[in-house]
């Protein structure tokens, strides 16, 4: 069987088995179709939230990125699974007690205000559709190069798999469909990272492999790896960082925007008991920890493993010739997102880094230039063929790189459609529609959504982690702080949470936008996204921290030189805080 | 008060005093052992790098899960000291 056929079989069937659910679980009311009637337990609902978080950021990108950038980039790592503890703590518990659908609602209610309520659905939507723009750009690559079809046309296959779904299954589809696709999802990712484990270290536990001995070299492997990229001009794998202060801005956004996402707290409101929006927390963070314990793994080695391939005979020999490039270059070379260019044309490829420390070495050794353009995100799905693993490996990892980027790309449609259809047109422009005209335009939403971000994810603002990266930024500065005052303070009143809200996301947005184009629209923007043009050397996507700190100092003054909140209210916080007495999240 | 039965003030008072608690050893390895302490921690090696760097890959996400575990079973007893669980 070739290898197309291979991926089309896993793929294919993983997607008979996510439809068959959808199908098998069809929404039948609007209570069931947000929050799947209230009735999952923590462990299910873990692995559901487990599936929703873990996108094509997570699955195809974020080792990627991981590879190239080394400890420094460890801030994906901790700040992709360190926001579970906020939401544990801070949010999760309360807004399950508080027992509504969506997290506009809440905002609404605790600031007693409609204005609160569209301005959470406004940040809502920004935030959610700059993360699915990721996962669009996450599944074209992964499209392109299992189904061999263009990146154009993989872009729009994904789009209508996800909006089939989506519109059919309603949240409790998804719960279910969710936790099938985590299965496939975890499998895909660690199979071949266990195996490449074995080859490299002999350690059947990548986590465990990655601190241990190098077999061919008998060096420990980050040691090695260090020795081969520094031969090569590359700064070290494991040196440290000297830009800090970016680093701890950059991870601490990850972290509170993890927990101010609203397709990730929209799953705490599907349980059952207060105490078990606590489990759920901590569950789903068990199933998230799994992929990214084995995620630095993955990195390390498949970095050490592209230069392997690339200098067969050591890093002080010649490289490989073009001509003799494996398989898995020349399939991935038609895809363009990997690119080779014969700069001193001796018909070798030459791959090291162009910097100006490294130029005389380079010179020396004939070199005139870096030859070889690999995309980061390409590097989890190569993965498998770099290591030369069987053909029904490659197949499962397509099929498990398109589960992380469907799963997550559904459930923030299904928030996106939930703030529009009930916040939006049932809160406050037609409050007498009728339960047939919300699923309406819920779905509706759904498919602009969705155009909208397969428009934008043709021509991403970097890759997929990255852009991801830019919607936390945006959840953090403005979604969080709102959210967490509303229960840790009585003080903070309506015009402060809406004054809050607004200056953390113009603040963030704009921000972004200088360095990455205004609405991400390629060449609009101001200043070049380099470090040098950078305020105090804070990247566009760190800035979501200091949005939340803007966002947290406006709210905090303005409510202090404004009226207290209503007895009524102050009462709400009081309650939200107490388990006892939650009903089920119902329908008003 | 809202008219409850129970001891609302210090229930929340408990609550707060384990989320900083809490939040002190997330901020602690994380920004601290992985980041801005890894220096400090250079001269313990493990695995051909040094604990920072474990921290930063591994460390810290094992402890996030035991904090949030420990979380929630410590909330639990609260909320049956407290009187305040549901049924």
């Amino acid at each position: 069987m070739s290898q197309f056929a291979i991926n089309l079989l896993f793929v294919g069937g993983s997607f008979a088995l996510y439809i068959g659910i959808a199908i098998w679980a069809k929404a039948g009311s609007t209570s069931d179709f947000y929050v799947a009637g209230g009735g999952v337990h923590p462990i299910t609902n873990g692995a559901a939230i487990g599936a929703d978080w873990m996108s094509a950021a997570s699955f195809i990108s974020m080792a990627g990125l991981i590879a190239a950038g080394g400890y420094a980039n460890s801030t994906f790592l901790m700040g992709w699974t360190g926001g579970y503890v906020l939401l544990a703590m801070l949010l999760a518990p309360y807004l399950r007690k508080f027992g509504k659908f969506t997290v506009p609602e809440f905002i609404g209610d605790r600031f007693y205000s409609k204005n609160a309520r569209l301005v959470a659905v406004i940040c809502l939507i920004v935030a959610s559709v700059t993360y699915v723009i990721g996962q669009m750009a996450g599944a074209g690559v992964a499209f392109s190069r299992f189904l061999e079809v263009d990146a154009t046309m993989g872009l729009i296959i994904a789009a209508i798999v996800v909006f089939v779904y989506a519109v059919l299954g309603g949240m409790k589809g998804i719960t279910y469909t969710q936790v099938a696709q985590y299965c496939v999802l975890i499998t895909a990712y660690t199979i071949p990272a266990v195996f490449i484990s074995l080859q490299l270290t002999g350690n059947a536990l990548p986590p465990l492999g990655l601190f241990s001995t190098h077999v061919d070299s008998g060096m420990p492997i980050l040691d090695k790896l260090n020795q081969v990229i520094t031969d090569l001009g590359f700064n070290e794998y494991t040196a440290d960082v000297d830009n800090k202060l970016n680093m701890v801005l950059f991870t601490l956004t990850l972290m509170i925007g993890t927990a101010g996402l609203p397709h990730v707290i929209i799953r705490f409101f599907t349980v059952p008991k207060v105490a078990d929006a606590r489990w759920s927390a901590g569950w789903a963070l068990v199933f998230i920890a799994l992929l990214y314990l084995t995620a630095p793994a993955v990195a390390s080695m498949a970095r050490l493993n592209l230069m392997t391939t690339i200098y067969p005979e050591g890093t002080q020999a010649e490289p490989i010739q073009y001509d003799e490039r494996p398989n898995w270059i020349r399939e991935w070379e038609v895809t363009g997102l990997i690119q080779f260019t014969d700069k001193n044309e001796d018909g070798r490829i030459q791959l090291y880094n162009d910097s100006p420390e490294f130029e005389s070495t380079a010179q020396s050794r004939g070199w005139e230039g870096n030859e070889l353009v690999v995309n980061r995100d390409i590097l989890v799905l190569a993965n498998p063929e770099i290591a030369n693993l069987p053909g029904w490996v490659i197949g499962l990892i397509a099929a498990g790189g398109l589960a992380a980027a469907l799963s997550t790309a559904a459930g923030l449609l299904l928030a996106i459609s939930s703030a529009v259809s009930h916040d939006l047109i049932k809160g406050s422009i037609n409050p007498n529609i009728t339960e047939k005209g919300e699923l309406m335009a819920a779905r509706i939403s759904m498919a602009v959504a969705i155009v909208v971000a397969t428009y934008l994810g043709a021509n991403p603002p970097g890759f997929a982690a990255q852009v991801v990266a830019l919607a936390f930024g945006i959840a953090a500065a403005s979604l969080f702080p709102a959210l967490m005052m509303g229960i840790f303070s009585k003080r903070v009143n309506n015009v402060g949470a809406i004054a809050g809200m607004l200056t953390g996301l113009a603040f963030t947005l704009s921000y972004i936008f200088v360095y990455k184009g205004w609405l991400f629209i390629p060449g609009t923007n101001n200043l070049a996204d380099t470090p040098e043009n950078w305020v105090l050397g804070i990247s566009p996507l760190s800035i979501g921290a200091i949005g939340a700190i803007v966002n947290f100092a406006v709210a905090f003054i303005v409510s202090n030189a404004t009226e207290e909140p209503p007895v009524e209210i102050q009462e709400l916080v009081e309650s939200v805080r107490y388990p006892r007495g939650a009903s089920q999240a119902h329908d008003h | 008060m809202s008219g409850h039965d129970y001891d609302a003030v210090n229930y929340w008072k408990a609550n707060l005093r384990l989320i900083f608690g809490s939040l002190i050893v997330w901020a602690l390895v994380s920004y601290g052992f992985a980041i801005l302490l890894r220096p400090m921690l250079a001269g313990i090696p493990i695995g051909g790098t040094d604990l920072g760097f474990w921290f930063a890959q591994q460390g810290s996400i094992l402890t996030f899960i035991a904090l949030i575990f420990h979380y929630a079973w410590r909330m639990n007893k609260l909320d049956e000291k407290f009187d305040v669980h549901e049924e």
